[in-house]
């Protein structure tokens, strides 16, 4: 294992509730914590631990987004990413034009292991990984709970509707991963330090002959319906009374 | 005219009620033409389950070793030599679908649609961002086949029973690749209904403490024929597998009830749940914003509670 690139999207952070605009044009991003997709975190964690488990492999962070988006990476790189690349672009990625640069981006990496989230918080498509392997004509192994390797292989437990499943893919692979996978480390002052004088390139999306294109057009934003607030009842005989009534249980 | 190819969801044996969602979801599409592919070692079975669905037309088969288990890697290349003479290519949004059309829609370089949650038009639908905090009306290429997961809890099932389609077999010439290889499964199957079928279901989170009080609702799930589910937080302690986790990143489901017993209601965890016909919630903290969405409340410590319920109903 030589080198293992792990993609982070910046994305509103899990504990922001985000609104919708008046105009229904989108949702009001002004202001808002940003962070690194929990996911993604998962994914760096994930490589960082196979870099200390001794294959001293180097970790590539790889962000495509605003330059704000230096900020994630450089979190990326405080957690212990060797070094970052920044695909620079104010356009709105969708999944297929992130997966084309991503792999514009392993044709000049080759990594031997991609590894990214399932899917982001933001647009919780949960595409990307699985378009960028078959861009790249590689196995994928989404979900993962448990990465083992071995060699040229890797042993991927997933999680799936039905409980775990098993799988063995060759590598080069793409993996994207679950929460069960591990538990992100906290970074630590000193690495922030550090971090600063780690390299981050930022490149843009042209250069890497990429056309940004919008496959689907937002055509308006709104709140989800509300669910009506219910009614509070005094006791487990009355909860069960209505239950029954209702011909629930 | 929409030709709807829809990716059949089975186990070998039985055609995942998903599918049944998927139709319904087709149907919706004016003068749709509905096609059920599945793929399999021998979907002799599950092939004349799809034919029976209502409103289905076609059925196509792809029976050979290499697709006894559903990889995507696979999958795909068949699914992608098949798709141009569809309009539309439909999964489900289970780890199934979501495994496998992004990698079919990518292999036809076309954009995927994800969690399909209302049809306007051919090629115009409505689904949740932001974990279901947002709905946003997307516009697809009519000039592109429009690759899709259906969100299965915003549709009913089609009725299993009422249609005749002619079951037909396919080959293809796509290349399979051989660097994906299954190993095996750990199922947690149960003789409680499916989680993400069941009409009734019982849950908890990181109240219940441990996997032992998980016993509890495991009870009362079997006393009203319900099927058990967990929050993030009580997968995450590992008092419950992960198959059961319901919300953003779990199953979302849509049952006649749902029963929450110690889960304070993160927004990643009402996305979940909120298409549930009734939620019941149970909870010591009266703050919690459970409450916020349930139509039935009550502020009490599950752990009386329950057992409680439990001893009303009898049995």
């Amino acid at each position: 294992m030589k080198k293992i690139m792990v993609c982070i999207k910046r994305v509103v952070d899990y504990n922001v509730r985000v609104r919708v605009k008046p105009d229904e044009s989108g949702v009001m991003l002004d202001g808002l914590k940003m962070s690194v997709n929990p996911f993604d975190e998962i994914a760096l964690e994930e490589a960082l631990r196979i870099k200390e488990r001794g294959s001293n492999a180097e970790v590539v962070a790889v962000s495509i987004g605003v330059a704000d988006a230096q900020q994630q990476l450089r979190t990326a790189l405080a957690m212990g990413a060797d070094r970052a690349i920044l695909v620079q672009t104010d356009q709105p990625i969708e999944p297929l034009t992130a997966a084309q640069t991503f792999l514009a981006v392993v044709r000049k990496e080759n990594p031997d292991l991609v590894l990214l989230g399932k899917q982001a918080i933001d647009d919780d498509a949960n595409q990307t990984g699985q378009m960028l392997a078959a861009l790249w004509d590689r196995p994928q192994a989404t979900y993962a709970s448990k990465l083992e390797l071995d060699g040229a292989k890797a042993t991927v437990t997933r999680e799936v509707d039905a409980g775990l499943e098993t799988i063995e893919i060759d590598l080069p692979a793409v993996v994207t991963v679950d929460l069960r996978l591990n538990e992100p480390r906290y970074v630590k002052l000193p690495d922030i330090m550090k971090a600063k004088k780690k390299p981050l390139d930022v490149v843009s999306l042209e250069s890497l002959g990429v056309a940004p294109a919008v496959w689907l057009k937002a055509v308006k934003t709104q709140p989800p319906a509300q669910r009506q607030k219910g009614v509070m009842v005094k006791d487990v005989a009355e909860l069960v009374d209505v239950l029954k009534n209702k011909g629930l249980i | 005219m929409s030709k709807i190819l829809i990716l059949g969801e089975h186990d070998g044996r039985t055609l995942n009620p998903a599918t049944h969602k998927c139709v319904t979801c087709a149907k919706a599409i004016a003068d749709a033409q509905i096609t059920v592919l599945v793929l399999g070692a021998d979907t002799t079975a599950v092939a004349a389950q799809a034919a029976a669905i209502h409103g289905v037309h076609h059925v196509l088969r792809i029976d050979r070793p290499e697709n006894a288990h559903p990889l995507a890697a696979t999958f795909a290349p068949q699914i992608a030599a098949l798709a141009p003479a569809y309009t539309h290519v439909f999964g489900p949004s289970t780890s199934f679908g979501k495994d496998l059309t992004p990698r079919v829609a990518a292999l036809l370089g076309v954009p995927q649609v994800s969690d399909l949650m209302a049809v306007e038009g051919a090629y115009r639908f409505r689904r949740p961002i932001y974990a279901g905090n947002a709905i946003v009306t997307v516009e697809a290429d009519p000039a592109r086949i429009l690759v899709a997961t259906v969100r299965v809890a915003s549709f009913e099932a089609a009725a299993a029973t009422g249609g005749s389609a002619v079951v037909a077999s396919k080959s293809t010439d796509a290349v399979l690749p051989t660097h994906t290889r299954y190993v095996g499964a750990r199922s947690g199957s149960t003789d409680r209904p499916d989680l993400q079928t069941a009409a009734r279901v019982v849950s908890g989170g990181r109240a219940l403490a441990s996997a032992d009080n998980f016993k509890l609702l495991y009870d009362l799930a079997d006393k009203i024929g319900a099927a058990v589910g967990a929050s993030r937080a009580a997968v995450d302690a590992g008092y419950a597998p992960n198959e059961m986790q319901v919300g953003q990143t779990g199953k979302i489901i849509a049952p006649e009830v749902y029963m929450a017993f110690g889960i304070s209601g993160a927004i990643q965890h009402l996305t979940g749940i909120k298409d549930a016909r009734t939620i019941v919630a149970v909870n010591k903290d009266p703050e919690a914003p459970i409450f916020e969405v349930a139509d039935l409340g009550l502020v009490g410590d599950l752990f009386q509670v329950v057992p409680e319920i439990s001893r009303l109903l009898g049995g």
